[in-house]
């Protein structure tokens, strides 16, 4: 197969909530627009983070800026991403050992950011989130919210298609190439076929996030992002429909966020050189758990699935804060900044995306968005705001209980159920794979949270891989993804099991070592299967899922 | 271990938490007596741990545009009998049966009672208002067309199996007899009386229940206080109505707690109601104080006490003989006090008696489950198994220590079912019979 060459007016890189925005933005103002990713959709920074719709309140005293632009897009996704939303609501609350002067400049700091913060009274707190700690002193409301976040990335891109964008997943940007000053085109390499193309776009928008700096190095620019490694950990049951802040200077372990069925404790921060260190070790669980017990004092006998770690995509202006700045990852802005290499660097048709957090991706997208119009030459208004993404349904918020409740209204009962933790049925996984096609049983996930319950695949991956294997054409295998293809179902069963099994690694006791064991029966001990992922070929997406 | 010891061993966790637990082995689908038998009730994993991670929890506060945000959003739970088998059967220690109690009430907290459940709920209301029509009351229960406009308007299914009103309430016949005298704690010795909870199906329907025990009891130099009583509850925590089942238990706990803790034992001749008594106070309705755990601590099943006698040898076992084989049914609730079978024990020591478990698991009406229209069939057929081996067995009479069990096995299988302390009461009837009939012999010989 010869190397196929496309000419689009930009190419996005980077395939999370920024690049997946910006590639929607832009073609909404009538661009040509493709975006590539090495991986999945999803699968960096957007997929690992903790499912958090910032209030805006916990940036109200270090960062004001940042926490203006959260509650201006906090409102704008309520309008536009409704159903990727659970209206949870938020607390701050203040433990004994928060200091004083923090909590009685909260809701003047919040109030002076345009957050709506009312107080409300600790007993009532209590009644209802009994979990919480019996200790708080005082408890202020805030519009916090839950955000799903691959809903949210794919209905991005649904709209970016409708107004001709392409999005291509398992596309890695391989070289950049120059001519001179300029930018005169870029190879991408298809991760499952290996095959290359050469894309000769008018602009490249770089939304690699923590990975800016290795895509900027490939046309020659040095970019040093300062990725900020964050653990979170998924607890079995939510213990709050509330989501919880510690009221004090933000650091670990303060937050805790209930998402779909599950309760997510964030997080901890520390600077890595590699945005692809994700490892998460025991000791950061352990701390997490040693901070979140100041809010939930019973979290140590609650049952944890797994533990995983997204990387930040921090960046450090030099200029701004000088290169000798502290290591401490918590004085970084959370707020975003647009570089424009020509003038920056002196490279033409490069503009890099760094900083920011999930809530502010449309804002960040917009900007971006701006500076490659402005590039181009081009004044069209920015349409993002204002119009609702599509396949939001009837445009209000999830609820905890939707899934079991539109599964009973169709009928209920089990034996419809490929993924039963996570009520995923037949018909949803079919849905899922006449829209993908061939891919991974971690695609799936990402999709359809098959597999992200108590017992993390144990039950359902047999089940999705032999309806994967049902569905696969004979010898077709060239589409299927790394991490596993539809004609070798084994494959993907056990690069999957794999992957779940990583992110028990650092929390496998109690109940989930327990699960473990089983499932480890099934498999080895029942079905025979045997060896590892490197056995069955292929890397696995290695992508933990914010929302595990 | 019994359930007062489970109760203590699990006193930190809520039973909802326990859903944590759940490892998804499914043995609990296996040992399910209602999913077995129809594919309308998914099975207790499903609406157990499964579904409880999708329940809001009950202080939710509501959000804003959601579609109905309601706590529990599942109806098929409705379909769990409560008979209890998953929760003695899951090896991960998850109360599910308990957890489907509790969604079940959080779906009636959602909306109005239906009048159905309120009625069926309240025996102690039905009871009051029923005996002083006795007659008319069971003319109505056994007319057809009466039955028919019940199904229609009220949703009790017209074959269901309902007791019929006795003449007068145990109560009123125990106060006739014995005065209306209430001992108080500080009048009785503790160690040679105790206090007895009739319920309602002794106090409304079957008096001979109460009536035997208390002749057992007597018989074994125990002197047997009534006190203040109402309804327990239980038919209330199973229709979902938790806060008048509160009322309840609060009213039952105040007087009874007064003996517990004055060293009596409270003693019962429904399986259910002692259950209710010694656990679903605390965990269920969450009434865990301190006149709860000595009500739960001081608590015993008539047979659990009887046999409890007999081991520290002051049972009287002098029996009168019976030659016959008598087909034993265990309630589900008996299983779930962790005490065994003790009924059997106490049987096998009524010589000539043939006592056998059925061995079958559960006779399908499960408190006011079966009488229900929509529940009715299920019920018939979870206990068919149980029928048919009944009707084999040739027997004529059979035992089983909780009413609603009783009633619907007779109704099904036309054979009569009564209480072990009844069989047990009428062997030492027969004892003193054929001791008078000895004695009276020679002189008309």
């Amino acid at each position: 197969m010869g190397e196929r060459m496309l000419t689009p007016d930009v190419l996005v890189i980077g395939g999370g909530a920024t690049g997946a925005g910006l590639l929607r933005d832009l073609a909404r103002r009538g661009l040509r627009c493709l975006l590539v990713d090495r991986s999945d959709f999803g699968t960096g920074t957007s997929g690992r983070y903790h499912g958090l719709l910032h209030s805006g309140g916990r940036y109200v005293s270090k960062d004001p800026s940042a926490a203006r632009e959260c509650i201006v897009e906090n409102q704008v996704l309520r309008r536009i991403a409704a159903g990727c939303i659970e209206d949870t609501g938020g607390i701050f609350v203040a433990t004994p050992d928060d200091p004083d002067d923090y909590v009685d400049a909260f809701p003047g700091a919040c109030a002076a950011a345009g957050i709506d913060c009312d107080e409300i009274p600790v007993t009532e707190t209590l009644r209802r989130e009994p979990a919480l700690s019996p200790a708080i002193r005082r408890a202020f409301r805030v519009p916090d919210a839950a955000l799903e976040p691959w809903q949210l990335i794919e209905a991005n891109l649904a709209d970016a298609r409708a107004h001709g964008a392409d999005a291509w997943p398992y596309q890695r940007v391989v070289a950049i190439q120059r001519d001179g000053r300029r930018i005169s085109g870029v190879t991408v390499r298809d991760e499952r076929s290996g095959a290359s193309t050469r894309v000769v776009p008018r602009m490249i928008a770089s939304a690699a996030g923590a990975w800016a700096g290795q895509v900027a190095a490939l046309a020659g620019v040095e970019l040093m992002m300062s990725p900020g490694k964050g653990t979170m950990i998924v607890y079995n049951q939510r213990m709050t429909d509330t989501v919880v802040n510690r009221c004090h200077p933000p650091g670990d372990g303060d937050i805790m966020v209930p998402v779909h069925t599950v309760a997510i404790l964030g997080t901890t921060e520390e600077l890595v050189e590699d945005p692809d260190d994700d490892e998460t070790s025991s000791d950061e669980v352990q701390a997490l758990i040693n901070e979140g017990e100041a809010l939930f004092p019973a979290l140590r006998r609650m049952r944890v699935l797994r533990a995983y770690t997204g990387v930040r995509p921090l960046y450090r202006d030099p200029a701004v804060q000088g290169p000798e700045a502290s290591d401490d990852g918590r004085a970084i802005s959370r707020s975003h900044i647009i570089l424009d290499h020509e003038a920056r660097d002196g490279v033409e048709g490069l503009i890099s995306i760094v900083g920011g957090k999930l809530t502010t991706y449309r804002l960040m997208a917009e900007q971006a968005a701006n500076a490659v119009c402005a590039k181009l030459g081009m004044s069209e208004p920015c349409t993002t705001a204002g119009e609702p993404l599509p396949g939001m349904g009837d445009s209000r918020a999830h609820w905890l209980g939707h899934r079991l409740a539109e599964h009973e209204d169709r009928g209920g009962g089990d034996a419809d159920l490929i993924c039963e933790c996570e009520m995923v049925t037949r018909a949803m996984l079919e849905r899922f794979l006449d829209r993908r096609g061939p891919c991974s049983i971690d695609d799936i996930r990402r999709g359809t949270r098959l597999g992200m319950g108590p017992c993390q695949g144990g039950f359902c991956t047999f089940r999705a891989a032999a309806i994967m294997a049902e569905r696969a054409p004979d010898g077709h295998t060239d589409r299927a993804a790394p991490g596993g293809s539809a004609s070798d179902p084994e494959g993907a069963l056990s690069t999957f099991l794999n992957e779940r099994s990583k992110g028990t690694r650092a929390v496998a006791w109690g109940r989930q070592l327990q699960e473990l064991w089983m499932v480890t029966g099934i498999y080895v001990g029942v079905m025979g299967l045997e060896g590892s992922s490197s056995e069955h070929g292929g890397e696995a997406t290695e992508d933990h899922g914010a929302v595990s | 271990m019994s359930i007062t010891e489970l109760i203590e061993a699990a006193a930190h966790e809520p039973v909802t938490s326990t859903a944590d637990g759940c490892l998804k082995c499914n043995v609990c689908n296996t040992v399910c007596p209602v999913s077995r038998v129809t594919d309308l009730f998914p099975g207790p994993k499903y609406v157990g741990p499964q579904a409880q991670r999708f329940r809001l929890a009950p202080g939710s506060p509501p959000q804003a545009g959601s579609v109905m945000p309601v706590l529990s959003p599942d109806h098929t739970v409705d379909l769990c009998s409560g008979c209890g088998f998953c929760t003695n059967a899951c090896p991960a220690g998850v109360r599910i049966a308990e957890m489907n109690s509790r969604a079940r009430a959080q779906m009636r907290a959602d909306r109005r009672p239906h009048l159905r459940d309120w009625l069926l709920g309240q025996p102690d209301l039905l009871g009051r208002v029923g005996v002083p029509l006795a007659p008319l009351a069971n003319a109505a229960l056994r007319n057809r067309a009466a039955r028919w406009v019940g199904e229609t308007l009220v949703g009790v299914h017209r074959h269901a199996p309902l007791p019929t009103f006795s003449r007068r309430s145990f109560r009123t016949r125990w106060s006739r007899s014995r005065g209306r005298r209430l001992r108080a704690p500080g009048s009785a010795d503790p160690e040679r009386s105790v206090v007895y909870f009739h319920g309602c199906a002794a106090n409304y329907y079957e008096p001979e229940v109460a009536e035997a025990a208390i002749s057992v009891l007597e018989r074994n130099g125990l002197e047997v206080i009534v006190p203040q009583q109402v309804c327990c509850g239980l038919p209330l925590i199973s229709n979902g109505l938790y806060a008048q089942a509160r009322a309840r238990a609060r009213h039952n706990l105040t007087t009874l707690a007064t003996f517990a803790r004055a060293g009596f034992r409270i003693v019962g001749t429904s399986t259910s109601c002692t259950h209710t008594l010694k656990a679903e106070y605390r965990e269920m309705l969450d009434l865990d104080d301190e006149d709860a755990r000595a009500v739960s601590g001081a608590t015993w099943d008539i047979c659990e006490l009887l046999l409890d006698l007999h081991e520290r040898d002051r049972l009287d076992t002098r029996f009168g003989r019976s030659d016959r084989h008598l087909p034993y049914h265990p309630p589900c609730q008996l299983r779930s006090h962790g005490i065994g079978l003790p009924a059997l024990d106490l049987l096998a020591l009524v010589p000539g008696l043939d006592a056998v478990d059925l061995d079958l698991d559960c006779c399908g009406v499960a408190g006011t489950y079966g009488l229900k229209r929509e529940k009715y069939d299920i019920a018939m057929a979870v206990g068919q198994p149980l029928f048919r081996k009944l009707r084999e067995s040739g027997a004529d009479e059979a035992a089983c220590d909780s009413e609603t069990c009783r009633w619907h096995i007779a109704k099904a299988t036309g054979i009569r079912v009564r209480h072990p302390v009844q069989i047990l009461a009428a062997a030492y009837v027969a004892y003193a019979a054929a001791e008078a009939e000895a004695a009276g012999a020679p002189s008309d010989g």
